[in-house]
């Protein structure tokens, strides 16, 4: 990873004093994670490039931690040490430290001015591409430009990698230009290589002091910087927000359409709920078991209705069912409501013991996950052994498909759905699984209906 | 006094305080058979003779008797139970678990009772203890057989006491000392000519007419009927007088059927509904005499439930026995011997639906029933059922055993018309919804598991990892049936201490030297996707031998048993192929088989990493030399100005070269797929076929064999270069050091050194099958780019093989397992097992580099 600076202030050698680093010199830094280096390929009246060269340690990097997912190569190969990352960032702060401070021993007053500045990183990489370097670059004053580098010149059907070069023209006072790396490139990369805390919150606002309050992607910024901290990315925006008194309902309207997005997966997950809930009710059923409840929000509904008085939900993964635990709150539960609650860790290709005895089996959005040649262990597992008086089957409705513009035809709304059926398919297989087991079925929508099309989910009630 | 007890039974002391119950207990049983409820109160409460705890120390005493009886084990109660009460429940506990409760009262005077009591400072009640208590005692005596104890013996008096001995008698469902060979003949149904016919089949030799006819097999083979000799069919009292005879003359056995029991209370006088095809039986048993009819009734009274043979491997019943009746005896033993079990359901044509008690079988005994017909003979979980149905116009089966082969003939006719509708073409009444083989159970494969491998002893599979591997196991990997394998991981070779990289042959050498192996085969290693081939001579084939209705050939899955490919034409296209090869070299003959399961690297590799060739390896090259380029090119400036930066240049420039040797060095195993043509299959191990385990073949067989196979296609089957080395000869050895030397020079990914012969025991048992000793250009993959630089060599050889060997070896032991279980055809919870266990052993954390 290399960062050059370059200026044509008069005289540009000056940029040595700026950036407190010797223009003859060849210094190199240790930093926790490896070196960086800082060298001058160039140093006249006219023009003085200063070059930050990462040289970070692949193997000191990845001893001795044993992060979840260690069992993958991917730990110990990947582009960390070679790209703009938050290490550049933390060598930003060390190295040059005192320049993005602001603080100039031989020329203070240089500090304090806008100079031409050139600056080169490469490679970057970004999620968001040109377009989002663009808009948090451009509101800065930079004059951007970007050029994406090919994965393998040798195999050009592999398309394009993500880094880019990228440089940056403009007049900047050199502490604000450090500090927009310093912020902008950990949030182009989307990542960071240590715990985020209060305390990064705390940088955040420091260093964005002078400029991130004005800029229109700020929240972008402050959800990425803070990452994986949306609560901190809240607290972040409430104070830029207050600052600058902007009305809190103002949404860029890139936002507001995302919301529209979610606001609709939301209403029909809801709707499906709903509707599941509708039937149990009509069912009479007391016992029920959530066959693939994965975090567990419709154990939450039938936890919330009386009518429910044994509720068990069944996972094949042992980390979802610890989320779902973790979020029905289990341990603070009230006895009372505990009691009427298990978790259980089973698969719906494992005949097992335990799903007997109940009234009925709700399998939400969960076939559709399963190989279709292993769908008949699946029947013979919860039709005839569980043998539930009632059970639920949802999945979506292909031909609904057609409905979602961002939906490429033939592919599946989902990367691990196996396949997804019209309503034919999921009939014929319904009617197929009921006469060989003694069931009777029926089929409801779920979400809103079109006229030729049906409804984006569509729902198998079997009653024994 | 001789008082017989059946092994497996619960004695139940009966006497008052003082009688000798313990004295007795322990000369007549092991110390372990015997629960004391004086121990079990001290056990709760530290003092034996604490009557406020008689509560709980009769829990723990009944919870440990169940637990004994569970497992099979005599078990005696030594306790006072002299009050009904206290014996209702030890009748109950024996009852629950199917074996019979026995009595042995001792009845002693009032006088000894308290001399003896008087004699322990332990015991301080008085005398009135005792007399009420053998009032108690005297007054039930007479009503123990009412309580249900099926065996009662009162010795009267301390000399009955001291001369009683205790003999301990066999049930008599167990024949475990008759090993065979048996031919165990299905529900024949009054069909006597297709009996003497099937007969004939199988080499017994019948004589003299129907009227007085003897059975016997020049090589001593002995017949067993599954019961329901009787009914519907045209003549029942021949194949009965056949079947006594030989039972009386030839040491055949018969267990009954329901038929015949209902025949045999009909018989007797009893008033059955003449149904079900009783009314033929009685008709043509109007024709024998009198002595005839009686002759069967007493025979078949006679007769036992079930019958347990070849030391507990092989259970006989007619319509089954699950695991924990077998060896029992009890009225539900009995009633499931004969009827089976019922859901209490009825079908659609008003018959009871049977529980499917096989598709739970878990047993590790063979059971061969009959009972209810089905179109063909197929084992579910170790279990057979044999009545084809013959009266009804289907076949009459046998099993031999031990071969496990079936032999059958046709019925002559349709004797008798089902109720449920016929099947289409064979005549035979349509078959109970079952599949193949069965649905596994969560049981089989969740929870700490302690599996036997034939190789390695047990290996043990840790909770956290079965949780781990379901999951995969249920969202990611082929039918269950298709997985009869899953490749153990291999190790590296020992690291190099010095040199340029980090492994080369000379370890490799050296392990199996000095592990006392003289020969090994050194295999050129691709570099692709490994790739295991499950494969039949056709489709239809592979319906029979895997159980799977899928229409395929064949699969290929990924060494966590993925599907490889996920367009379905292409993995037919590919499987076919392959097949297309085998046939041609006359492979399938060769072997005798006619399916196989293969080893083999799916070349090239961006075939199956594609993504992960874009997202790592392309991306880290496309980083690393861009940035580095211009770096070099800056620093290039930077030392005219200013020399001291000549040691940072020459360093970035070292690290730019690495960047292109990752590159060059991940580029060499790409190349674009379009199809089923662009792709390379290198087969290196014939794993299994029909009857045997190929994995335990030496390796040069191996080599030489697939070398044929990939000459029949060989524009698209690559044959694996290999050199056998004899480690005693250091000119070998040096030749096959040049060999690697040179491959990895050209940018192949390395060699696989194996031992000749597999399975090769050392000083400190199993030796590595295998260990892998990769170029320097291709560790770049594995290592990273720069793992070259020497600070990143030196802090590298550091890495411990040792946790990699140990998993090498306990895969390796559970993957043959699987296939030598799949070859002995057993049932898929147990093949299934094992590779369940590779998946579970592949969870551990093991650096994945190595």
């Amino acid at each position: 990873m290399l960062l050059t600076i370059s200026t044509t202030h008069h005289p540009a050698s000056d940029l040595g004093y700026l950036l407190v680093k010797h223009p003859d010199r060849c210094q190199t830094f240790d930093l926790a994670f490896g070196k960086a280096h800082v060298f001058y390929p160039e140093c006249g009246d006219e023009r003085c490039t200063a070059a930050l060269l990462l040289d970070l340690d692949p193997v000191g990097l990845v001893r001795g931690r044993k992060a979840p997912g260690a069992a993958t190569l991917g730990q110990y190969v990947n582009d960390r040490p070679y790209v703009a990352s938050s290490f550049l960032a933390v060598a930003i702060s060390q190295v040059l430290g005192s320049a993005m401070g602001g603080r100039c021993k031989g020329r203070p007053e240089l500090a304090e001015q806008a100079i031409p500045l050139d600056v080169v990183v490469e490679p970057v990489p970004a999620r968001g591409g040109e377009v989002l370097i663009r808009r948090l670059f451009e509101p800065l004053g930079y004059e951007v430009d970007v050029t994406r580098h090919a994965l393998d010149a040798a195999f050009p059907s592999w398309g394009e990698s993500p880094y880019y070069r990228v440089e940056l023209k403009g007049q900047q006072r050199m502490r604000d230009l450090l500090t927009h790396l310093y912020v902008l490139v950990p949030v182009l990369d989307h990542e960071k290589h240590y715990w985020v805390d209060e305390a990064e919150l705390a940088k955040l606002l420091a260093k964005g002091e002078s400029w991130l309050q004005g800029h229109p992607e700020r929240e972008l910024i402050a959800r990425r910087y803070l990452y994986r901290q949306p609560r901190l990315a809240r607290q972040a925006m409430a104070q830029l927000v207050e600052e600058d008194g902007v009305d809190p309902d103002e949404k860029t309207e890139a936002g507001a359409r995302r919301e529209d997005v979610l606001e609709e997966r939301i209403r029909l997950d809801d709707q499906r709920r709903g509707a599941v809930l509708a039937v149990l009710k009509e069912a009479g059923a007391r016992r029920v078991i959530d066959l693939g409840c994965g975090e567990g929000k419709l154990l939450r509904a039938l936890l919330d209705d009386k009518q429910f008085e044994h509720v068990v939900g069944m996972d094949v993964s042992p980390r979802v069912l610890e989320m779902a635990a973790k979020r029905l709150r289990v341990e603070q539960m009230p006895p009372r409501k505990r009691e009427r609650l298990q978790l259980l860790h089973g698969s719906l290709t494992y005949r097992d013991e335990r799903l007997a005895g109940f009234d009925a089996a709700c399998l939400v959005e969960v076939i559709e996950h399963l190989d279709v040649s292993r769908l008949q262990a699946l029947e013979r597992v919860v039709f005839e052994f569980a043998r539930p008086a009632t059970v639920i089957v949802t999945t979506p409705n292909s031909e609904y498909n057609a409905l979602f513009e961002t939906l490429p035809a033939g592919s599946f709304r989902h990367a691990d759905h196996r396949f997804e059926w019209t309503r034919d398919e999921l009939q014929r297989w319904a009617q197929a699984v009921a006469d060989k087991h003694g069931y009777q079925a029926r089929f409801l929508p779920v979400g809103p209906a079109h006229p030729e099309l049906g409804t984006p989910t569509q729902m198998a009630v079997f009653v024994r | 006094m001789n008082l017989t007890i059946p092994e497996l039974s619960l004695v139940v002391l009966i006497g008052p305080s003082g009688s000798g119950k313990s004295t007795f207990a322990a000369k007549h049983f092991l110390p372990t058979e015997v629960l004391s409820s004086d121990v079990c109160r001290g056990l709760v409460s530290d003092d034996p003779n604490n009557q406020a705890v008689t509560k709980q120390a009769f829990q723990v005493l009944q919870h440990i008797a169940g637990l004994r009886l569970a497992l099979g084990r005599l078990t005696v109660v030594d306790a006072t139970n002299v009050q009904p009460e206290s014996r209702k429940p030890l009748v109950q506990l024996a009852r629950e678990h199917d074996c019979l409760p026995v009595a042995i009262v001792l009845n002693v005077p009032a006088q000894v009772c308290r001399e003896r009591n008087a004699s322990r400072d332990d015991r301080s009640f008085g005398p009135h203890v005792v007399r009420q208590q053998l009032a108690q005692l005297r007054r039930n005596l007479r009503g123990l057989r009412r309580e249900g104890f099926r065996s009662i013996h009162v010795l009267d008096g301390v000399e009955a006491i001291e001369a009683a001995t205790i003999e301990r008698t066999k049930l008599w469902t167990d024949h475990r000392e008759r090993t065979g060979p048996f031919d165990i003949i299905g529900d024949v149904h009054g069909c006597y000519d297709e009996l003497v016919e099937l007969l004939g089949k199988l080499g017994h030799v019948v004589e003299g007419d129907a009227t007085a006819p003897r059975v016997h097999h020049p090589e001593g083979r002995s017949l067993v009927f599954v019961g329901d000799l009787v009914d519907r069919g045209p003549r029942s009292p021949e194949v009965m007088r056949l079947a006594m005879a030989a039972v009386r003359e030839s040491g055949a056995i018969w267990v009954p059927g329901n038929h015949d029991v209902k025949l045999q209370r009909k018989l007797a006088g009893k008033d059955v509904r003449i149904t079900h095809g009783l009314a033929e039986t009685l008709e043509q048993l109007a024709q024998e005499p009198e002595s005839f009819r009686a002759e069967v009734e007493e025979f078949v009274r006679g007769l036992v439930s079930h019958v347990l043979l070849d030391g507990g491997q092989l259970v006989v019943a007619h319509a089954g026995m699950k695991e924990a009746y077998q060896g029992r005896a009890s009225a539900r033993v009995r009633d499931f011997a004969l009827y089976g079990e019922t859901t209490g359901e009825t079908d659609e044509f008003g018959l009871p639906v049977r529980f499917d008690w096989a598709s739970e079988y878990r047993g590790r005994a063979t059971v061969v029933y009959g009972h209810t017909p089905v179109p063909e003979a197929q084992w579910v979980n170790g279990t057979i059922c044999i009545d084809t149905g013959c009266v009804f116009g289907g076949h009459l089966t046998a099993l031999r055993y031990p071969e496990r082969e079936l032999v059958d003939v046709p019925a002559h006719k349709t004797w008798y018309e089902s109720v449920k509708p016929l099947g289409t073409t064979t005549g035979a009444p349509a078959a109970p919804a079952r599949p193949y083989d069965d649905l596994l159970d969560l049981k089989d494969v969740i929870g700490k598991r302690i599996v036997s491998t034939r190789i390695r002893g047990t290996v043990t599979l840790r909770e956290e990892n079965a949780a781990g591997a379901l999951e995969v196991m249920s969202r990611f990997a082929v039918d269950p049936r298709w997985l009869v394998y899953l490749p153990p991981t291999m190790s590296p070779s020992e690291t190099c201490r010095e040199g340029p990289s980090l492994e080369h042959p000379r370890e490799a050498f050296a392990y199996y030297r000095e592990a006392g192996v003289p020969h090994v085969v050194c295999e050129e290693k691709h570099m692709g996707s490994r790739s295991v081939f499950v494969l039949a001579r056709d489709a239809a084939t592979a319906a029979e031998r895997f159980g799977v209705r899928d229409g395929k050939q064949g699969v290929v899955y990924t060494r966590t048993g993925r599907p490889f490919f996920t367009d379905q034409d292409l993995e037919a296209a590919v499987i076919s192929r392959v097949a297309r090869a085998i046939g041609k070299m006359g492979l399938w003959e060769r072997l005798d088989t006619s399916w196989l399961c293969l080893d083999a690297e799916l070349l090239p590799w961006s075939a199956k990493a594609q993504a992960l060739l874009e997202t790592q390896y392309a991306a880290v090259g496309v980083a690393g030399t861009t940035g580095l380029a211009r770096a070099v090119e800056l620093l290039d400036q930077a030392v005219q100005r200013s020399p001291e930066c000549a040691a940072l240049r020459d360093r970035t420039a070292a690290r730019q070269a690495m960047l292109e040797d990752f590159v060059a060095a991940y580029r060499r195993y790409c190349w674009p797929v379009d199809g089923m043509d662009d792709l390379r299959v290198a087969p290196f191990q014939i794993l299994a076929g029909e009857g045997k385990v190929h994995a335990e073949r030496d390796h040069a067989w191996h080599m030489e064999t697939l070398a044929e196979l990939a000459a029949h296609d060989p524009e698209w089957l690559v044959a694996t270069t290999w050199l056998p080395v004899d480690l005693t000869d250091p000119v070998q050895e040096a030749a096959a050091v040049r060999w690697w030397e040179e491959r990895t020079a050209a940018g192949g990914e390395g060699m696989v050194v194996k031992c000749r012969e597999p399975l090769t025991r050392g000083r400190r048992g199993l030796v590595q099958p295998a260990v892998k000793c990769r170029g320097r250009e291709y560790l770049r993959i594995i290592y990273g780019p720069e793992y070259t630089a020497p600070e990143n060599l030196e802090r590298l050889r550091g890495r411990s093989l040792h946790r990699k060997r140990s998993l090498a070896l306990r895969e390796l032991a559970l993957g043959l397992e699987a296939l030598h279980r799949f070859v002995d055809r057993e049932p898929l919870y147990r093949v299934h097992e094992c590779v369940f266990g590779v998946l579970a052993l592949e969870s551990e954390p093991v650096d994945p580099r190595l």
